[in-house]
């Protein structure tokens, strides 16, 4: 069953079609996600540091926890830490035909494969003038957690710059496992950013103590790559954020409708290529559009969207665009100062109380 | 290092094929640089006369089915691998005809049809990629082997030392080949390493590793043989260091100020054509009639090949749109 495509708006808060409930998280259901491709396909083999070892940690976050049992480790390959191995690996082995989801732990680290991203698997294909594919799935946790600098940053939108790739972030456990089995299946090669705090059931303290369940259907579904999902329908603002800025946002929502600001807020999942086609026609709807993202701010993806929106919508649009990110600087460790540079629920609704008073 | 080519045990018919693939990357590199003095091609160009014996003897160890990676210097890998000469002439024209239908150009040569990667231009850009070459073949039991070409100047890359590891620790069926041509660009190897022989550096990584004379093509050959079959065994990498000499500059342009003319007279004393045409002639495996006859054969094939360049049509602009993306970008994409 594929995902009713092109009417995101009719569905459930989070996108699920409704059914029996099985409330899974993000990590239950990556690895759902992963099981069944690596049932269904044998190309697919997953590649990283400390994804395999008996008696280790399933993946930095326990994603691929009992995948070793059940596929044996021919295919759950454990690396050295050694990204530049892990990242020229599943090129060369997409390049033959193979479905490689390498993961490198922290998104932090693949600036330690930017050559073999950038040059190599965004490249092959258009160099072989279409004769070679690049069909790699590399899964990249991204987000603050007090980790500091090199632990936390949200580096998706660097790879929006580069043809050749293709760039999704989920931020629900539906959404997260039909969009991950499209990436196994999609021939060219796919980045999966998925935010830390979202993987777990209780929601960290730093997440806000969300419940990070969503139901997850039994039956098998894929989420396409490139289709944005309404979350919330209202008609003052278009809000479009991912990851936990886009929980943020749906907070913010909640406590503005009692001030009478409506907000519609989109999660784009994809990020390359957007769905721009759902956020115009929210934003014809609304005439105010607020992006937000745990990016910063400069070159981030909330301005190519800024930009796309001027060219094609400013017509539409009664007020300025505004974006809400991260502030301009690295990423500090201590809560008070990590929470001043990332878009807090209080910044967002003065943004958006701002924004409609335009 | 300057003794004579063994050609001992060497059939006539072998003899014949290393020696006309020795002639045809000399030939083709010749008429390459005469064409883009005259301004028919784009681009820059890195050419690879005096290197040949190591992609001919290499690529005739290999399979058919085996693949490769390259590097920016790639013409003379390709025509070894297989690449047809009016592919590779009418890519260097950036043809519609080309290998690569016009988007790899000089730098990046190939084509999967003779199992080669397209060159990876940035270097050791081939030796993290080559191990998934591997991984692919080991996971599937094919008994195909991958080999990675690379200079010495890769070996001071983080990709050769990850690579070579990870290759070494899985077991993977690959054949390692340095040409060490002893610069980068203008940097002698000596200013940026004091490991006299790239071979040292593979003991750090278990690798067994052999110093050959790369400009004896049936050397080059006879180690690229072993460690061949030692990949296949699945006992894993070797690495092989030959040792050789690019005659012409780095790039276009490059008049070669950085080394002296005694060197290059001395390289050229070991030109890995005429030294094996010597010895083949000298051995009896062949006489000056059938090396003749050959390189007549040589130059109507590259004749041929630079005519069918020149009348390919370019490609249409709006290719240049296409092959980014297996699956297009269409649903509501950014444009």
């Amino acid at each position: 069953m594929t995902h009713p495509a092109g009417h995101a708006a009719t569905l459930e808060p989070g996108g699920a079609p409704s059914g029996p409930e099985r409330r899974l998280t993000i990590a239950e259901a990556i690895r759902e996600a992963i099981a069944e491709e690596m049932e269904r396909d044998d190309r697919v083999f997953l590649i990283g540091e400390d994804v395999g070892i008996p008696g280790g940690f399933g993946g930095a976050f326990g994603v691929y926890l009992g995948l070793p049992e059940r596929f044996g480790r021919d295919r759950i390959i454990d690396t050295p830490i050694s990204e530049k191995a892990i990242a020229g690996a599943a090129v060369g082995a997409a390049l033959m035909g193979m479905r490689p989801i390498p993961d490198v732990q922290y998104a932090d680290f693949l600036f330690e494969c930017m050559d073999e991203l950038v040059n190599q698997a965004a490249k092959m294909r258009y160099m072989s003038g279409g004769k070679l594919s690049v069909p790699l799935v590399m899964r990249c946790p991204v987000g603050t957690s007090n980790r500091g600098a090199q632990h936390g940053q949200c580096p998706e939108s660097f790879f929006t710059h580069v043809p050749g790739l293709k760039v999704v972030c989920p931020s629900d456990a539906y959404h997260a496992k039909g969009i991950l089995k499209s990436a196994v299946r999609d021939d060219d090669p796919v980045l999966v950013f998925e935010h830390k705090l979202l993987y777990g059931s209780k929601g960290r303290e730093q997440a806000g103590g969300l419940d990070l369940t969503a139901h997850v259907p039994e039956e098998e579904y894929l989420f396409p790559i490139g289709q944005a999902v309404v979350k919330r329908s209202g008609t003052s603002v278009t809000v479009v954020a991912t990851h936990l800025t886009l929980y943020r946002c749906l907070a913010a929502a909640e406590e503005l409708s009692a001030e009478g600001i409506e907000c519609e807020v989109i999660d784009p999942v994809s990020l390359l290529p957007m769905d721009t086609e759902t956020i115009f026609a929210s934003v014809d709807k609304t005439s105010r559009l607020l992006i937000a993202h745990e990016d910063t701010l400069t070159g981030g993806w909330g301005a190519e969207l800024a930009a796309r929106t001027a060219e094609e919508r400013l017509f539409s649009l009664a007020a300025p665009i505004r974006r809400v990110a991260a502030h301009d600087v690295p990423l500090p460790v201590a809560p008070v100062l990590e929470q001043a540079v990332v878009p807090s629920t209080e910044r967002i609704k003065s943004e958006i109380r701002s924004l409609c008073e335009l | 290092m300057t003794r004579p080519i063994d050609v001992g045990g060497l059939s006539g018919e072998k003899a014949l094929r290393l020696y006309r693939g020795l002639v045809r990357i000399r030939r083709f590199e010749d008429r390459v640089y005469q064409l883009f003095l005259r301004g028919e091609l784009p681009g820059t160009l890195h050419q690879y006369q005096g290197q040949e014996a190591v992609a001919v003897g290499t690529c005739d160890a290999l399979r058919p089915d085996d693949w490769i990676t390259s590097t920016h210097r790639p013409h003379g890998h390709a025509l070894a691998k297989g690449v047809s000469m009016r592919g590779a002439m009418a890519e260097l024209y950036g043809k519609a005809t080309g290998c690569c239908g016009g988007k790899g150009g000089s730098m990046h040569l190939g084509d999967p049809d003779a199992g080669m990667v397209p060159a990876i231009a940035i270097v050791a850009g081939g030796n993290s990629v080559v191990t998934g070459l591997g991984l692919a073949f080991k996971l599937r039991s094919t008994g195909q082997v991958a080999t990675c070409f690379f200079g010495e100047g890769a070996t001071n890359e983080g990709a050769f030392h990850e690579g070579l590891n990870f290759a070494a620790v899985q077991k993977l069926p690959i054949v390692f080949v340095c040409e060490n041509n002893m610069y980068g660009a203008s940097t002698p190897f000596h200013l940026t390493s004091l490991v006299t022989d790239v071979a040292d550096r593979a003991a750090a990584y278990g690798v067994p590793a052999q110093v050959v004379d790369g400009m004896d093509v049936v050397a080059v050959r006879a180690a690229v043989e072993t460690a061949r079959a030692r990949a296949a065994a699945g006992d894993g990498p070797t690495l092989i260091e030959a040792k050789t000499y690019r005659f012409a500059g780095h790039s276009r342009g490059d008049a070669r100020g950085y080394r002296s003319r005694d060197e290059e007279k001395e390289w050229k004393e070991r030109d890995p054509i005429d030294r094996f045409g010597l010895a083949l002639t000298t051995a009896g495996t062949a006489d000056e009639a059938a090396l003749a006859a050959l390189v007549a054969e040589v130059t109507s094939e590259l004749d041929d090949a630079v005519e069918f360049a020149r009348n390919s049509p370019d490609p249409d602009a709006a290719e240049a749109l296409t092959d980014a993306y297996a699956t297009p970008i269409t649903i509501g994409a950014l444009r």
